[in-house]
């Protein structure tokens, strides 16, 4: 058994391991230093808590035996999933954390002593206030991630559910949770604290459904913050400064990546929270939709073009992922740069269904990551490419986000597509995307359409080049 | 007057934060998808909570009310631990540089 401060000591430096494991990010090469980082802090603050209780008793044995359970679970998901369901695995995994800090909330609420937050029934207001937000955070964290997980997995329609009086029921059920909360504090009733629990495991459900499908990067990131709060107030109950700081330091990691997610939508935090975007009056767009001109072409037409051009640009999205074309891509681009021609790739920052999915599908498909560029670095090279290749995106190519102040995403950054010499658009129709609104881009003079399904139209075209 | 405890923690709250901000805002946005999955590893360190908790019963009844909820939460954040790390770690190993061999 060794003593508490000494413990709080080493709870410190797991904590410092943690901000290192974050700080390896900034670089692709520094990354992979940086995640040993955070399992070294890991293994610390798992042995110095054995160590501070010192009971090896058989209570210790069954500790050990969930974690196997638990950790060989863990390591069979994270060597089987597939990167294209990356955002499931998160939305899964924040929910996980949240449903351990409602149990943990609950068991210190059962047996106070044990922690020594005082007796059952008479546990110390400043602990019991922690508990309880601890607890209510970590429901919201755990209904809201279900709810996001089915969506991105395609259990639940990823279109947004909404219903009339829904927010100001949304209003009254936070208000009610600050109102139980206070009434916890100054009862102790255990009856209240289930209610407490209940009705925010209601909440998170409730704030997810009305959000679509294409604003889950946002939700994940929300709930990514989410998570590091209820962490953090389980911490502070526990006095433990390791679960304090990495707590503090999700929480805003999470925050960080939403504000970041939101600016490259142009929207609010609470116009995205609030909901309901995309379902709004698909029939008017789709009116004129016929009578526009657009040129279509095949795989050779598309070769031809990539064949005589001496630079092209490569403009990923989520269609990308669900064709799972990107290993295809790779071996089209590296049939073009066997021929001289220079190839880049622009990610835009809400490409995909969370931050930095593009990225990493790509990375799997070996693209080296430094051909890889984002949107304020490469948006100025559209003009001197002559063919951009845009392969399951739409929104985030649209020109009238720049012309037509109506347009609901009017004022979104959009990579300048249209200012290459010709565009060649994947797409499997000319179905409006998710924002519901037409992309003039399909109807432009230069630009060519390929209907068909990502992946099929990439091997065609290395085919005929 | 003596200063509550609680201010301290306050303080290490409040200082990671910032710290948390800044070292957030360097991450290059091509590893977002690593930074979601290694700050879900990270977050799991709650299981210091679970183990305290799951340790709390008596040797004769290791499984009481309370400790269960423990245990089920050492398990979840066992998940969560393992799959975090070892998932950032398969997708990290993936972003290369380019060969110089052109």
């Amino acid at each position: 058994m060794i003593s508490a401060n000494l413990s709080a000591i080493f709870y410190l430096v797991s904590g410092v391991l943690f901000i290192l494991a974050l700080r390896g990010l900034s670089s692709p090469e520094t990354s992979r230093q940086g995640n040993l980082f955070g399992i070294l802090g890991m293994i610390i603050a798992i042995t110095v808590t054995f160590l501070s209780i010192g009971n090896f008793s058989t209570g210790f044995i069954y500790v050990l035996i969930f974690i196997l359970i638990g950790g060989s679970i863990g390591a069979f998901i994270a060597y089987k999933i597939p990167m294209t369901a990356m955002p499931e695995l998160v939305a899964g995994f924040h929910s996980l954390v949240g449903l351990a800090a409602v149990f943990v909330a609950i068991s210190a609420f059962l047996n106070p002593e044990a922690f020594n937050l005082g007796t059952s029934g008479n546990i110390k207001l400043g602990s019991l206030i922690e508990m309880s937000i601890g607890a209510a955070v970590g429901a919201i964290t755990f209904s809201g991630s279900v709810i996001a997980f089915l969506k991105l997995q395609g259990i639940m329609s990823g279109s947004p559910i909404t219903f009339k009086g829904q927010h100001p029921l949304n209003a009254i059920i936070l208000i009610s949770i600050v109102v139980l909360i206070y009434l916890l504090c100054s009862t102790q009733s255990s009856n209240l604290f289930w209610i407490l629990i209940a009705v925010s495991f209601l909440i998170g459900f409730l704030l997810i459904i009305p959000i679509g499908g294409a604003d889950m990067p946002v939700v994940i990131s929300m709930l990514n913050s989410y998570s590091g709060w209820a962490a953090a107030g389980i911490g502070f109950t526990l006095e433990n400064t390791a679960l304090i700081i990495t707590g503090a330091l999700v929480g805003s990691s999470g925050a960080i990546l939403s504000y970041i997610m939101c600016k490259g939508m142009n929207r609010s935090f609470f116009n995205v929270i609030l909901g309901g975007f995309g379902a709004t009056d698909q029939t008017s767009s789709s009116k004129n939709k016929d009578q526009r001109p657009v040129k279509s072409g095949n795989a050779d037409d598309a070769a031809f073009l990539m064949k005589n051009a001496s630079s092209v640009i490569i403009v990923p999205g989520y269609g990308m992922a669900v064709a799972q074309a990107q290993h295809a891509l790779r071996e089209m681009v590296d049939t073009l740069k066997k021929n001289g021609i220079k190839v880049s790739y622009a990610i835009h920052p809400v490409a995909g269904r969370m931050p930095g999915h593009m990225n990493v599908l790509l990375a799997e498909a070996n693209v080296p990551y430094d051909e890889v560029f984002e949107l304020e670095e490469i948006n100025n090279d559209f003009a001197n490419a002559d063919v951009a290749f845009v392969i399951g995106a739409n929104d985030v190519t649209n020109p009238v986000a720049k012309t037509d102040p109506q347009s609901p995403i009017y004022g979104m950054p959009v990579l300048d597509v249209e200012k290459c010499k010709s565009v060649l658009f994947v797409k499997r129709s000319l179905s409006p995307g998710y924002a519901g609104i037409d992309n003039d881009l399909f109807y432009k003079e230069n630009t060519l359409m390929l209907f068909a399904d990502a992946k099929k139209m990439t091997e065609d075209i290395t085919k005929n080049l | 007057m003596e200063i509550d405890p609680l201010i301290f923690r306050l303080s290490i709250f409040i200082l990671s934060i910032f710290v948390g901000y800044y070292v957030v805002w360097s991450v290059t946005p091509s590893l977002h998808t690593p930074l979601m999955s290694v700050t879900n590893a990270i977050s799991s360190v709650i299981i210091v909570g679970a183990i305290i908790a799951g340790l709390s019963g008596n040797s004769e009844n290791i499984f009481n009310d309370s400790s269960i909820f423990g245990f089920l939460a050492i398990a979840l954040a066992a998940i969560n631990i393992f799959g975090g790390f070892l998932v950032t770690q398969r997708m990290l190993a993936m972003y290369k540089k380019k060969k110089k061999d052109k």
